[in-house]
């Protein structure tokens, strides 16, 4: 299946795009995805604990099953106001 | 013309719309509402004793939008008969500049500052919004709280500070 990341904020610099698509395998989890970015991109490991994620535009949680044609938006803590 | 209650904007904030969509002094008047309370949140030009000349804003704009709509729930489950109205700004903001601006319109004075306050404490805690420091040599992204809505204890705080 094919997903949408969006990245934001220092995420996005760290990995260098505000959007990308990943190709996953069926049953692949939000983790999955997380952790396949995280190898190309050393400096989201430090972010590992420190991420909230929204599939769709709803919030949700790491071991969300993903499906094709999700939105999946990795968010560094916010700072709003 | 109806003015969408939950906003981000490129637009600079106007304190009329959050009146008017809260339904703050009408002629005729709407019975229920007794008070009506209004926060500005301005670009300051200091933070931790760096002189700060400008803020960036960006945010997740569809799940923003949602988020505020979820405030505006939990503000009526606290304060029944509240209502409230959050617009926050994005892109460049100059110091002096507001940011956010929250009405919340409730019966009385106690409801509707407390709600005014509680909303700004969960924009804080769980809005998908991120803002970057320009200082005169350098800048930096904000990162303040890991955004989890369902994080009881974050909700509990706001709602301790409201009534504090």
């Amino acid at each position: 299946m094919r997903v949408t990341v969006r990245l934001f904020a220092r995420l996005r610099d760290i990995v260098g795009a505000a959007r990308l698509t990943r190709e996953l395998p069926e049953d692949a989890t939000a983790r999955l995805l997380w952790n396949t970015l995280a190898e190309e991109h050393a400096g989201l490991v430090a972010y590992r604990d420190a991420v909230s994620i929204a599939v769709n535009a709803e919030y949700s949680k790491m071991n969300r099953r993903l499906a094709d044609g999700d939105e999946v938006a990795f968010l560094p803590p916010v700072s709003g106001g | 013309m109806g003015v969408a209650p939950f906003a981000v904007t490129h637009e600079p904030l106007r304190v009329d719309d959050l009146m008017l969509a809260v339904g703050g002094p009408v002629e005729g008047g709407r019975p229920l509402v007794g008070a009506v309370t209004m926060f500005l949140g301005l670009v300051r030009g200091e933070n931790l004793g760096r002189r700060v000349v400008r803020l960036e804003y960006e945010s997740y704009e569809p799940l923003a939008v949602k988020v505020f709509e979820r405030i505006a729930a939990e503000v009526r489950e606290h304060w029944s008969g509240s209502r409230l109205a959050l617009h926050h700004r994005l892109g460049a903001l100059g110091v002096g500049e507001a940011s956010v601006a929250i009405a919340a319109a409730a019966p009385h004075r106690a409801e509707a500052f407390a709600a005014c306050r509680y909303a700004i404490e969960r924009v804080k805690q769980i809005a998908p919004i991120w803002k970057k420091e320009f200082f005169e040599d350098g800048h930096t992204w904000i990162e303040g709280a890991l955004a989890d809505p369902d994080d009881r204890g974050a909700r509990e705080d706001a709602y301790r500070r409201a009534c504090a």
